[in-house]
């Protein structure tokens, strides 16, 4: 049997169990004066019963996968022929990969070499007496574990507790791989940096003001040995950021007051989720907006009044970054503004104040930590935006604070620089990673603080 | 209309009182709500700050207020009593127009202050309710430094000149809020990390600084501990001399001991007006009785 097959009859031998202890509940119960003397539904002995059949059984399975190839190895290392181990053991497992894949199918007898059907032949029958040993020991210990938490359904079992622990368990885990991940890129990336670092200094790659990161490939080529300084990178990242800032936070802002304070709920239940639709666009719809309408518009108005603007401007893509995170402004903004009591509006009113002296004075201060928190979780995605700036921001590098030239970011960086065939050992490619490193780590920094700030507002009114 | 939401919902004042003991069932109340001929007792007074004549109160198309006429008399508290649900905050609200942030609310009939229409469409709400200040069931201190609560009034009505003048006025109204001595080191710390009757008296002080002429509250010390509740009402016998003062509230030891004259509202009737002594002493009505007595509410 295959391991899927394994995994099914696993899950088919749970159900029954699950049905057999409930209905064993059940009699249980009958015998000893209704379902209210059972500590536990007989739904939680059900599915203990399937609990106890299916766990056992499948840390079997993974148990067993993971020694299997080590043991088999092990077991046919004697067949080997002695002319390739003694070559040393990276050829025994050259060799070993070859009648692997010979042996795929399940068939060697059409393998001319003697020492390699030998091998083969092992290969394949160590394998199908390893399958049987598994499903007969799964099947065993399925059952097995089955009869024994049926046998143990009685009034004052607890099988509700172990049935929730075991959901907390699967809760926890479920809770732990999402952080397991963010740990395993962080790592990921922290490696390669390091790799990075070992050719090019910290401090230049850090403080060094240009970037020109084309190095020789080969001994005898002839070309620059490349520069990497990441500051006119993360000038041009800032310098977007700040204009979509710019764009997103007053109109966000008030277009979540008035949604909060001024909009009918009828107005408002229609214009929420329009705004929130912004949200929904993909990025790259965004990229060729601001690449093909919005960048050619204002080269030509520029033209018009005599200015120079380039036509993969700064300003261009950051205004359309900026209206691409107003939904976030906006909608974070209008919670933390309808969240303001309305014993304080009330309180300004009763005092003689008139509308928007209350949004400005008493609503607007209450709420600014909330709106503080959720500028800086637009502002740390505008950092991280990539396909917008990709298409309308450009690829030089240049060191420059004008909104109407060309500059590029961190992130178009990193895509030209990992698109196409690279290979991962030259300082070029490894400085992706450098850049992804710098680049979370100052995303983190905003992170944090915007969820400190938020949650600083959140005890205020408790 | 200024905002739908609010802290006294529409349900809370719609919801039926309950009636534990007594009258038990619909037919019984019905009964009782017709006896409401109309107002036993003294409506009027010889000067009145405000006065309400017929007045009705819809939410939507419920009734929550029947033909209610009644003065309030300069330095004089009127205490309003009578079950959950009787429509005394309901007819608090309407002195001050605060019920303008409930949509749905219509009001009709006549109410003045200084014998001008409250409702005229010429008047603005935003100057009557520099005029006629309220204090709410809950304290609700501005997320502001104590300081700037008080401040807040006389700042958008532009009533001090200068800092100093500013000065005064939140230091007078701290003072005749009784709070002053408590927060004088700290008027920079936020108002709303005082206790709850500091928050209350608070919300008094910033009543007071912008000099209104009425002063509004809403069961005030519902949420406060006796202590508390003492100042309170200490503060509003001092307050009497500058002020008129309108008291909705649930406590009747409470009404007796601060108010001058007692108006009890059941189910949106005011049922009986007069000098307090006479109504918790001498009721007219069978209703002020048991509801005193503590037959019902």
């Amino acid at each position: 049997m295959s391991t899927s097959q394994l995994l099914i009859i696993a899950l088919v031998l749970a159900a029954l169990a699950f049905f057999a202890g409930r209905a064993r509940a059940w009699a249980v119960a009958g015998e000893s004066g209704g379902i209210r003397s059972l500590h536990s539904l007989p739904i939680h002995h059900g599915a203990m019963v399937a609990l106890w059949c299916l766990l056992p059984a499948l840390v079997v399975i993974v148990g067993w996968k993971l020694i299997e190839p080590a043991y088999i190895s092990a077991v046919v290392a004697d067949t080997v022929p002695a002319e390739v181990s003694a070559k040393g053991r990276q050829n025994v497992s050259l060799y070993r990969n070859e009648v692997e894949n010979l042996a795929a199918d399940g068939d060697v007898s059409d393998v001319t070499d003697e020492g390699k059907r030998l091998l083969g032949e092992r290969l394949i029958a160590q394998r199908s007496s390893s399958r049987i040993a598994l499903s007969l020991l799964v099947i065993a210990i399925a059952l097995g574990g089955a009869a024994f938490a049926y046998r143990k359904i009685a009034v004052p079992m607890r099988a509700r507790h172990s049935v929730e622990g075991a959901v907390r368990f699967l809760l926890v885990s479920s809770a732990s791989i999402a952080i397991l991940t963010t740990l395993g890129i962080v790592l990921s990336v922290l490696f390669e940096s390091m790799r990075f670092f070992q050719q090019v200094n910290f401090v230049e790659f850090v403080t060094g003001t240009s970037w020109s990161p084309q190095t020789a490939i080969r001994a005898d080529q002839i070309g620059s040995s490349g520069s990497f300084g990441a500051i006119p990178l993360f000038t041009g990242t800032l310098l977007i950021s700040a204009i979509a800032l710019l764009v997103a936070v007053p109109f966000g802002l008030m277009s979540a007051i008035y949604l909060a304070e001024y909009a009918s709920p009828r107005v408002r239940n229609i214009a929420k989720p329009l705004l929130e639709i912004l949200a929904g666009i993909p990025t790259v719809v965004y990229g060729f907006f601001a690449a093909l309408t919005v960048a050619p518009a204002m080269r030509d108005f520029g033209q018009m009044i005599g200015l120079s603007v380039s036509s993969e401007s700064a300003l261009a893509a950051g205004m359309v970054m900026g209206i691409m995170i107003i939904p976030f402004v906006s909608s974070l903004s209008d919670d933390v503004i309808t969240a303001v009591p309305q014993a304080m509006r009330d309180g300004s009113y009763a005092l003689g104040s008139t509308q928007s002296e209350t949004v400005r004075k008493v609503v607007i201060p209450a709420a600014l930590p909330g709106i503080v928190g959720g500028v800086l979780l637009a502002a740390s995605r505008a950092i991280g935006e990539t396909m917008i700036v990709v298409m309308a921001a450009g690829l030089a590098a240049n060191l420059t604070a004008n909104p109407l030239e060309a500059v590029t970011t961190v992130t178009v960086q990193i895509v030209t620089l990992l698109t196409g065939d690279q290979e991962f050992d030259s300082a070029k490619t490894l400085a992706a990673f450098a850049l992804g490193l710098m680049l979370f780590v100052v995303t983190l920094v905003l992170n944090v603080v915007a969820l400190y700030v938020v949650r600083r507002y959140r005890e205020q009114y408790e | 209309m200024i905002h739908s939401m609010s802290t006294t919902t529409i349900s809370d004042i719609l919801t039926p009182p309950v009636h534990p003991t007594g009258l038990n069932g619909e037919e019984q109340m019905d009964t009782a709500f017709d006896d409401i001929k109309g107002t036993v007792g003294t409506q009027t007074v010889d000067d009145p700050k405000m006065s309400a004549h017929g007045v009705d109160v819809f939410y939507g198309d419920k009734q929550a207020i029947f033909d209610v006429s009644l003065d309030i008399g300069n330095n004089e508290v009127i205490a309003m009593i009578g079950p959950s649900g009787c429509g005394k905050s309901t007819f608090l609200r309407c002195l001050n127009r605060m019920n303008d942030t409930i949509p749905t609310c219509r009001v009709s009939g006549s109410m003045s202050l200084d014998g001008q229409d409250l409702y005229d469409p010429s008047l603005d709400p935003v100057l009557l309710r520099a005029r006629v200040g309220m204090v709410f069931q809950k304290p609700n201190p501005f997320a502001k430094s104590i300081y700037d609560n008080v401040a807040y009034g006389p700042r958008i009505h532009g009533l001090a000149g200068n800092r100093a003048e500013l000065d005064d006025i939140v230091t007078e109204s701290l003072k005749r809020a009784g709070l002053f001595d408590e927060v004088k080191d700290r008027l920079d710390s936020p108002g709303t990390g005082l206790s709850g009757g500091q928050q209350q008296r608070l919300c008094i002080a910033r009543t007071i600084a912008v000099s209104p002429e009425v002063i509004l509250m809403d069961e005030p010390c519902s949420a406060l501990d006796p202590i508390a509740t003492a100042r309170i009402e200490e503060l509003i016998d001092e307050l009497r001399q500058n002020y008129a003062i309108a008291i909705v509230t649930h406590s009747m030891q409470q009404a007796a001991r601060v108010s001058q004259r007692t108006a009890y509202f059941h189910l949106g009737k005011l049922v009986e007006v007069d000098d307090t002594n006479s109504v918790f002493t001498n009721p007219q009505h069978e209703l002020t009785e048991n509801y005193i007595t503590g037959r019902f509410g």
